[in-house]
C-alpha cells in the first residue's frame, strides 16, 4: 500500500481519526475500570478506618463533616458504637513534607488522645521519608496512646517529644505537623 | 534477520537501557525495589508491544509530516489504558509507581521503537520486537531493583534478613546511578565477549 501524502485534509482526517478511536477506547475502559478503582478506593478508606478508630459499627463515610482550621479545610469522620462516640478520624495534612503535602489520617479519642494514625499519602524520598508509612519502621508506633496535652508533637531537635526518622527529620515533621493541626481541631469540637 | 534474533536482541546486543540507554528516568527511579522495577517493567512491555502492533498497522494511512503526533496520541491511550487497569486491579502498586505510569508516554523507548521500527515493519515481526525491547527492559528494570534493594535496604522482593537499615545510598539517586553505571559496564563487557567469539 502507498504512503498517504502529507495534504491538508489527510493530515487532518489522520489525526481526528487517531484521536477519535483512542478517545472511544478510552471511555470504554474507563466505564469498565470505574467502578473497580472505586471500591479499591474505598476499601483502603475503610480498612484505614479500622486502623486509626476502636470498634465502631456506623459508617464514619455517612457522617462526616468539615471543621475549619487555619491551615485549611479538615474532613472528621466520627466512629460510633451504638450511638456513642469512640473516636473521631481526622483526615489532615502538612504542606511542608520533603516532597510536597504529606496527607495522615489521625484517630482520636473523646478524651483527645491520638489512638493511631497513618499516612494516607506523601512524596517523600523512597527509603528516608516514606518509613513514616506504617509497617516501614517503628516511627508512626510511638504516637499511639499519646495525649498531644503531654506529648510535645514536636521532634526532638525542636525541643518536642518525637524520635524523628534517621535521616528525614524534615518528613518527621511534617507528619507531627499534621498530627498536630488534627489536635488543635479536635479539641475544639470535643469542648 | 529471523525472529529469534529479533526477539532476542532486546535482552543483551541492543538491550534499551544498559546498550541504547533510553528510558533512564523511570530507570533510575522506581527501581528501588525488585517488585516495582518489575512492575513498571511489564507496564512498559504491555504498552509497547501494543503500541507497536497499533502503529505497524496504521503506519502507511499516516501522513509523514503528523506521524510523530499521531504516534503520541495511539501510545498515550494504552497508557491511559495501563494506568486505569492498575489502579482497578493492583492499587498498591499503583500507589508506589505513583507518576511514573502516565510517565511511560514520554519514556524514549517506546517512541523510539514505534519510529525505528514499527514504522518500517509489519505487524508480527512489530509486536516480536516491542515484546524482546519490552522484556529486556523488565529483566534491566528487575536487576537494578533486585541490587538496589538488597543493598539499600538488606532485603530480598520485600523479605528483610538484616535488621536496621542497608547503605542507604543505594535507595537514593546517587546509588541508581552508580548500580546502572556497573550495569552497562557489565553487559558492555558481555556484548563485546560475544561479539569476539
Amino acid at each position: 500500500m502507498a504512503k498517504t501524502p502529507s495534504t491538508f485534509l489527510n493530515m487532518v482526517l489522520a489525526l481526528f481519526l487517531c484521536s477519535f478511536i483512542s478517545a472511544v477506547a478510552l471511555g470504554g475502559v474507563y466505564i469498565l475500570t470505574k467502578d473497580k478503582i472505586a471500591l479499591a478506593k474505598t476499601v483502603g478508606k475503610v480498612s484505614a478506618f479500622e486502623n486509626v478508630l476502636p470498634d465502631f459499627n456506623n459508617d464514619p463515610f455517612a457522617e462526616k463533616y468539615i471543621v475549619s482550621t487555619e491551615k485549611g479545610n479538615l474532613v472528621f469522620y466520627p466512629g460510633k458504637k451504638d450511638g456513642k462516640l469512640v473516636g473521631i478520624a481526622v483526615d489532615t495534612f502538612s504542606m511542608r513534607g520533603y516532597g510536597g503535602k504529606v496527607s495522615v489520617l489521625a484517630g482520636f479519642l473523646p478524651d483527645g488522645s491520638i489512638y493511631n494514625a497513618l499516612v494516607t499519602d506523601h512524596k517523600e524520598t523512597p527509603g528516608l521519608g516514606s518509613k513514616m508509612a506504617a509497617s516501614q519502621s517503628d516511627f508512626p508506633l510511638q504516637f499511639k496512646g499519646k495525649d498531644p496535652k503531654t506529648f510535645q508533637l514536636k521532634v526532638k531537635k525542636d525541643g518536642g517529644d518525637v524520635d524523628a526518622i534517621t535521616s528525614a527529620t524534615v518528613s518527621s515533621r511534617a507528619y507531627c505537623e499534621a498530627l498536630a493541626t488534627a489536635y488543635e481541631a479536635v479539641k475544639k469540637v470535643l469542648k | 534477520m529471523n525472529q529469534r534474533a529479533n526477539f532476542l536482541k532486546g535482552f543483551l546486543r541492543e538491550n534499551p537501557i544498559l546498550v541504547l540507554v533510553l528510558g533512564t528516568c523511570p530507570t533510575l527511579a522506581v527501581t528501588t525495589s525488585a517488585v516495582s522495577g518489575i512492575g513498571m517493567g511489564l507496564a512498559t512491555t504491555f504498552v509497547l508491544i501494543c503500541s507497536n502492533a497499533a502503529i505497524a498497522m496504521i503506519k502507511d494511512l499516516i501522513p509523514d509530516k503528523v506521524r510523530i503526533p499521531c504516534y503520541i496520541v495511539v501510545i498515550a491511550a494504552f497508557v491511559t489504558i495501563v494506568d486505569l487497569l492498575m489502579a482497578a486491579y493492583t492499587p498498591a502498586l499503583h500507589a508506589t509507581l505513583g507518576i511514573f505510569i502516565p510517565l511511560i508516554v514520554v519514556n524514549c523507548i517506546i517512541l523510539g521503537r514505534a519510529e525505528s521500527y514499527a514504522a518500517k515493519n509489519a505487524v508480527l515481526p512489530s509486536i516480536i520486537d516491542g515484546t524482546g525491547m519490552g522484556l529486556g527492559f523488565t529483566l534491566a528494570l528487575l536487576v537494578m531493583g533486585v541490587v538496589r534493594e538488597l543493598l539499600g535496604s538488606g532485603s530480598f522482593f520485600g523479605h528483610k534478613f538484616i535488621t536496621g537499615d542497608g547503605m542507604l545510598m543505594f535507595v537514593l539517586a546517587p546509588g541508581a546511578f552508580i548500580c546502572l553505571g556497573f550495569l552497562i559496564a557489565l553487559v558492555n563487557g558481555i556484548n563485546r565477549k560475544l561479539a569476539g567469539r
